[in-house]
């Protein structure tokens, strides 16, 4: 679980005619504005460093212009870099000459699009099968794996239509059984889910945890919805023009926010939600038997109605029934006093 | 330019170019001898058959191209129109010089709209080229061409060409560039390399913009019959060319409206064909 499988190193990215150039200008402080206002360059990315742990899901957060497309094409290198290394497995996939990169693309790494990107002209079951048919995969194993990636999105009986007479959460569906049915290592998503009604996005949002459960793919996933991210990130990346300014899992960016564009970022979200009861239990605490006991990886919220209960507190268990610690309703106090700062 | 440097510069020119004509018009003509023979071999193919048997073939070409019942009978009746006033043997000829002419725009122009495509420089060199040959007036080309290779079917054949091929170039260029560029970054995603991207995403896409330049180039084809048949092409334009001469009105209507069934045929056919190849995009309506 905790291997590295991408390893982002010193990475830029300055789009522009001559950017070379310009990447030590970058490197000596000036910023994404100053370098439009003076040279007409684009900072895309400025220095990124991120590991990405294999089977898990990895969130690559920030608004618009904030490069998070940027730094997502770069790992199938559908950007070229002006700097840096991108390992994937120890490989670094800036030096791959052309076949070897499209060797890559056509095993490793899956990728979905926010406005889907499908074949207009190819029914479903085409478009599910066009990463493998770039392989040149026999024809009726293709077609075999298509169909088993259909029916794990819940698409079966769609497979002759074409994409346009599908909704948008099932066109979106194609484009996740067609990254999937080559069987990548690496599943990239671009703001995948932003382009669907709410209802929809918590609909797929689930079906891609579920999904998660039994394929363990290393997943990159690129939102702008806070909410999306703490939901789905294992750690969540925050960019901030071309700059890596956090990169943590849901509580750190929650309680421990690098700087403001953090937490003005954070500043909305309901913690009492998000937050799990272990990120905020005292380990110091003794055992209680009159009081009653919660999950360790309850959220604050379901815990509530047990609290208010209780006489002092709570007894915080791991999933196997251990004693693991004590919550007070003074330390609920505190984290939903926070959240109104 | 004084009037006796530029009579020199004309003579110069001329004389240059006529002894270039004398020295390599006959290799020329040799490269051309295969695209003559199979245009030969069509024609008679045509003229020898028994009309019936034409009119069939050419019926299921219609339905197959169109789907479409009434413009099918629409044709038998124009067809049978033009025998019954004595024009199949022109018309065929005709025919036979459109058919080639399509087959060679098409196997011509499609590559280099798709080099256009693909490379600004080629665009920005070919475009202009392609402007002059749509402006320019055809006989002032056709000079040349006859310089070159006399007065005969090749000819007719090139004149033809250069004035019908820019449509399609130019829409097959368009219809390429304008693929979705997110669905072209899809096919990169997975992994396909130029020729997988070029004829699994981009023609596919591109084929009714691409359709819309052929029937553009049939049209125009078929209105330089008249013309090339200054320089010896056989069918219908000559018949029209004799009524302006000699001012036999009724000749030349009757031969005009043979011009115009042509081209309604050629063109409802092709419009419907391009059409049913965009399906998909009405699938939504379905």
């Amino acid at each position: 679980m905790s291997e590295v499988k991408i390893k982002i190193e010193k990475l830029y990215k300055i789009f522009g005619p001559r950017a070379k150039e310009y990447t030590d200008k970058v490197k000596s402080g000036i910023d994404k504005d100053e370098l439009l206002a003076k040279y007409n360059h684009v900072l895309g990315l400025d220095n990124i460093n991120l590991d990405i742990k294999e089977q898990s899901i990895q969130v690559v957060m920030g608004l618009s212009g904030s490069g998070k497309s940027t730094l997502i094409r770069h790992i199938n290198r559908l950007i070229e870099p002006t700097e840096g290394t991108v390992l994937v497995d120890g490989e670094d996939i800036t030096k791959l000459n052309k076949a070897d990169l499209l060797e890559f693309r056509r095993n490793k790494t899956g990728m979905v699009f926010q406005r889907f990107a499908l074949f207009p002209h190819h029914n479903i079951l085409d478009n599910v099968q066009f990463g493998l048919s770039i392989k040149n995969l026999d024809r009726s194993e293709s077609k075999d794996k298509a169909m088993y990636w259909i029916e794990k999105v819940g698409l079966t009986g769609f497979e002759n239509k074409f994409p346009n007479q599908l909704s948008g959460g099932m066109q979106q569906r194609v484009g996740l059984a067609r990254a999937l049915a080559i069987d990548p290592d690496i599943l990239l998503m671009d703001e995948a889910f932003s382009a669907l009604d709410p209802l929809i996005r918590t609909d797929m949002q689930d079906q891609l945890l579920d999904l998660q459960k039994n394929l363990k793919k290393t997943i990159i996933f690129i939102t702008h919805d806070l909410d999306e991210a703490l939901k789905l990130g294992d750690r969540i990346a925050i960019l901030n023009g071309g700059k890596l300014v956090q990169d943590g899992n849901a509580e750190e960016i929650l309680l421990n926010p690098a700087d403001e564009y953090v937490s003005n970022f954070v500043k909305d979200v309901n913690r009492i939600k998000v937050l799990k009861i272990g990120s905020i239990m005292n380990i110091d605490g003794n055992m209680n038997e009159s009081n009653p006991s919660v999950m360790v990886d309850e959220s604050i919220e379901n815990c509530l109605p047990t609290m208010l209960e209780s006489e002092s507190g709570l007894n915080v268990l791991d999933n196997d029934k251990n004693f693991v610690g004590v919550i007070s309703k003074n330390n609920i106090a505190e984290i939903l006093r926070r959240s109104k700062d | 330019m004084s009037s006796e440097s530029l009579r020199l510069f004309k003579k110069s020119v001329d004389g240059a170019y006529r002894s270039f004509s004398a020295k390599y018009g006959d290799a020329i003509e040799a490269v051309f001898d295969p695209v003559l023979y199979f245009l030969v071999w069509f024609e008679k193919l045509l003229h020898n058959s028994p009309w019936p048997l034409v009119i069939l073939a050419l019926l299921a070409l219609v339905y197959l191209g169109s789907r479409s019942i009434y413009l099918t009978i629409g044709s038998l009746f124009a067809f049978l129109f033009i025998g019954y006033f004595g024009m199949w043997d022109d018309t065929m000829s005709t025919v036979s010089i459109i058919g080639v002419c399509t087959a060679l725009t098409i196997g011509f122009g499609i590559p280099v709209g798709i080099l256009m495509s693909g490379s600004d420089r080629a665009r920005a060199m070919i475009t202009p080229i392609l402007d002059i040959m749509q402006t320019m007036p055809s006989f002032v080309y056709l000079i040349p061409v006859v310089m070159l290779l006399g007065i005969g079917k090749i000819p007719g054949l090139l004149a033809v060409i250069i004035y019908a091929i820019p449509p399609v170039i130019r829409l097959t260029d368009l219809g390429i560039r304008e693929v979705n560029k997110e669905v072209l970054e899809a096919a990169d995603a997975f992994g396909a390399n130029r020729m997988q991207k070029l004829f699994r995403v981009q023609l596919p896409l591109a084929l009714p913009t691409i359709f819309a330049g052929i029937n553009q180039t049939i049209m125009m084809a078929l209105a330089m019959v008249v013309i090339a048949s200054m320089i010896g092409v056989k069918g219908l334009g000559q018949p029209v060319l004799k009524a302006i001469t000699n001012q036999y009105f009724t000749m030349g209507l009757l031969n005009g409206l043979a011009i115009v069934a042509l081209a309604i045929i050629f063109d409802r056919v092709s419009q419907s064909y391009g059409k049913r190849m965009q399906q998909h995009r009405a699938g939504a309506n379905e």
